[in-house]
């Protein structure tokens, strides 16, 4: 058992801290999202050019060697500077679905997007799907060697950047059927795909996008085109162990802001930080701050195990994360008071990223259901 | 960063696996919540731990430690929770031992430290009093110097199985004049001494746990007194740290979430297993789900540890979740027990056993249990003096 960063991941912690401080202070990163752009390609490169693209990739696939513990590293400095760009969508999901795809996949796409030329948004949420993975009204059908893809995605974050789209579409099946799913690689460019492009309430870009007999190549598809489903739980489930290292990040400068708003805050004729029923909240969101680091730890670290003890890891950090950055969010506002609620100052916009990052893959409770069932599953079984 | 065992620890499992299984006593089974044993019940685990070296695995090893790494210590926690056993009592392994060997004479160390790790002497804490719970510093029992002695007088409260014990470590007032955390002494006490007098308190779960103790011109020779005069705080909020370092529980606590599973999985609501019943199953979860949150946060103040740095103020995140959990465990066990909560074990004939006759067995002293448990949120610094703990020292305010 080992809780240590390897050298290299220290240095891409160190390297991208800086980067942040001196190019992503809270000014410009209110500037940029009000551009019309909404990121900074530019940025992009940089992100490159550190190497962050290709951290969590093996060496075989064109990475640095490392894996999710470095995606981890990246995503939880993201989240300390809120930075907008779209790292879980193109790096993290985009490509775990492409590391997993053929060696022609890879060589089209994985390099591409590792050199931060393409640039992946994921499309699996449908307007009437929820959080189940498997509710798709989206339908790619057989056409000749290849797909016609048509339907609806909802909330494609990223995509107005995104120069392709990883596609959840059924080949089959009911419309909630955990069979007869296939996951497909589309350019954004493609003939039938519209968009209609918006900004979150959390500083990001994000579209509806909609597929209207969209052609692909029988190479659009990642892995079984009737089994799709297994594997994007186990990308999903990567990405909320990144999003939950986001958050981490988030409720740790959320915490020590509020600690240090309260040290200059003065009421009554003395600082509100002297004050022990905010003290004692302040406590709680220190504590539940840790507390999230440690599960989003034990998630990451349990990502390769068995699909059981996966799916539990991610829901238990999903769950517990939500309901730390609701509470760390929630009390930010409260203690910073009539400021907290200003767009001028950074805590709203870091209890927005918190709210929003709840609603991500499965809230508390979509995920409290997913462990139960599945803590059920392990019951029945045993009982047989 | 890894979860791993490596080969070596896998053997360690396999080996103190073995251990507990051919040399834990029968009949202790599934006895480690329980605080109505005897002496001999109570110390039995401890001296035969003794005599394997294994009693006091945390110490370094020229004291009597094992050596073991904190993965070591993960593991034998989590294996002695396995059967539930009944571990050694803290106040003399995980109290009084650290503060003799850290800042104790040679001749103590030689004198205490090994009927600590033997289980051969039992130590009571001397701390708390009438006037001073959670205001540990404003406590009034003197130790008044007398040629080569101390006399004490005053009065201690809440001396957890004080009933058994030989030794008892104080905290007294030894330089009256000084503000209230200077001025405090830790002395060593024979319980034997004349003018010492230990008075059952009676706690609402029904059991005899906890006593008040009266000194009356107890005359103890200056050398039992540990490290200087007057610096007693500093020892004291020593043992605190440590004391909490372990009482996260959280090895018991996972041993006591598959027990709440299996009596669920017993029970049942319209004919249907009560774990399956989406609102207490989902409580289930909850409970585990932060269970896991305190684990890996203890496995990570472990690791920090294992680097030289000492149990900090984060044991008080440790202390603050793992008794909370402990309390919600017990909460949700009586829930599911459901009419069984209410007979009263102990006011039954032949409560010494598990198997009453009355209701399922897993239902006997649930509600006692539960009632016991809300001490924890009280006890080794209550959970709101250690938010004010963490205030000043981690938050800085």
């Amino acid at each position: 058992m080992d809780f240590n960063f390897t050298e290299e991941q220290t240095m891409i912690r160190d390297s991208l801290a800086r980067l942040i401080k001196d190019q992503y202070d809270f000014d410009t990163r209110r500037k940029v999202i009000a551009s019309s752009e909404g990121w900074r390609p530019k940025m992009w490169a940089q992100f490159a050019e550190l190497g962050l693209l290709a951290a969590p990739f093996s060496e075989e696939d064109g990475g640095l060697g490392g894996g999710p513990i470095d995606a981890m590293v990246v995503m939880e400095e993201f989240g300390k500077g809120l930075v907008i760009e779209p790292y879980l969508q193109s790096v993290v999901i985009g490509g775990g679905f492409l590391k997993r795809g053929s060696d022609g996949q890879k060589a089209e796409h994985l390099a591409p997007m590792i050199a931060g030329e393409r640039v992946f948004a994921f499309a699996y949420a449908e307007p009437k799907g929820r959080y189940n993975l498997a509710d798709l009204e989206t339908t790619a059908t057989k056409d000749g060697a290849g797909w016609k893809i048509s339907g609806h995605k909802a909330v494609v974050v990223g995509a107005p950047w995104a120069s392709h789209l990883i596609v959840t579409a059924r080949t089959g099946g009911a419309r909630r059927d955990t069979k007869g799913i296939g996951v497909f690689i589309v350019a954004k460019d493609a003939k039938g795909v519209t968009t209609r492009d918006y900004p979150t309430v959390d500083g990001r870009r994000a579209s509806e996008v909609h597929f209207d007999n969209v052609s692909v190549g029988a190479d659009a598809v990642i892995g079984d085109a009737a089994g799709g489903l297994p594997l994007i739980e186990r990308v999903t489930d990567e990405a909320i162990a990144a999003l939950c290292a986001e958050a981490c990040g988030a409720m740790k400068v959320a915490q020590t802001m509020t600690v240090e708003y309260s040290r200059q805050r003065k009421q009554f004729g003395t600082p509100i930080g002297k004050f022990q029923v905010l003290q004692h909240k302040m406590v709680d969101m220190f504590m539940e701050a840790e507390q999230s680091v440690s599960m989003t730890y034990m998630a990451t670290l349990k990502l390769d195990e068995d699909d059981v003890t996966r799916k539990k890891a991610a829901s238990a950090a999903k769950v517990r994360i939500g309901q730390a950055g609701r509470f760390v969010g929630q009390n930010a506002i409260q203690i910073h008071g009539g400021n907290g609620m200003t767009d001028e100052y950074a805590i709203g916009h870091y209890f927005k990223r918190l709210t929003i990052i709840d609603s991500e893959f499965g809230n508390v409770d979509h995920h409290l259901k997913r462990y139960t069932d599945l803590s059920a599953t392990e019951v029945l079984v045993a009982a047989e | 960063m890894n979860l791993d065992f490596t080969p070596e620890e896998t053997a360690f499992r396999d080996e103190v696996r073995a251990f507990i299984r051919e040399n834990y006593p029968k009949e202790l089974a599934g006895m480690g919540s329980r605080e109505d044993l005897t002496r001999e019940q109570f110390l039995a685990w401890h001296k035969i731990l003794g005599k394997k070296g294994w009693s006091a695995p945390a110490w370094p090893k020229k004291y009597g430690g094992t050596g073991w790494t904190s993965t070591q210590r993960y593991i034998w926690s989590e294996e002695n929770a396995r059967v539930d056993a009944l571990m050694p009592l803290p106040f003399g392994v995980s109290m009084v031992g650290p503060v003799i060997y850290t800042f104790g004479s040679e001749e103590q160390k030689a004198k205490h430290l090994p009927g600590i790790l033997a289980g051969d002497v039992w130590w009571a804490q001397g701390y708390s009093e009438p006037g001073a719970g959670s205001d540990l510093a404003s406590l009034k029992t003197t130790a008044v110097r007398d040629g080569d002695h101390y006399v004490i007088n005053g009065q201690k409260t809440w001396t957890t199985l004080a009933q058994h014990a030989d030794w008892g470590f104080f905290l007294c007032r030894t330089d009256p004049s000084a503000k209230s955390q200077e001025g405090i002494s830790f002395i060593l006490v024979d319980m034997k001494t004349p003018g010492i007098e230990v008075r059952p308190i009676r706690l609402i779960d029904g059991t005899h746990e906890v006593n008040e103790t009266w000194l009356t011109d107890v005359r103890v020779p200056v050398e039992n007194l540990v490290g200087k005069e007057n610096e007693g705080w500093t020892y004291a909020k020593f043992l605190l740290a440590h004391e909490r370092s372990g009482i996260a529980g959280v090895a018991r606590s996972k041993r006591g979430v598959e027990r709440l599973r299996s009596i669920a999985s017993s029970e049942t609501v319209d004919g249907t297993p009560l774990i399956l019943n989406g609102d207490f199953s989902r409580k289930i979860s909850q409970l585990e789900i932060d269970l896991t949150a305190l684990e890996f946060t203890e496995l990570r103040t472990l690791a920090s540890e294992a680097q030289g740095k000492g149990p900090g103020p984060e044991s008080s995140i440790l202390k603050i979740k793992g008794t909370e959990i402990q309390q919600r465990l017990t909460e949700l066990t009586l829930e599911a027990v459901g009419n069984y909560g209410a007979p009263y074990a102990r006011g039954m004939e032949g409560h010494g056993v598990n198997d009453l006759g009355v209701g399922p067995e897993y239902s006997n002293f649930a509600a006692d249990t539960y009632f016991n448990m809300r001490k924890t949120s009280i006890y080794g610094g209550s959970n709101e003096i250690q938010r004010n703990i963490i205030t000043k020292m981690i938050l800085g305010l």
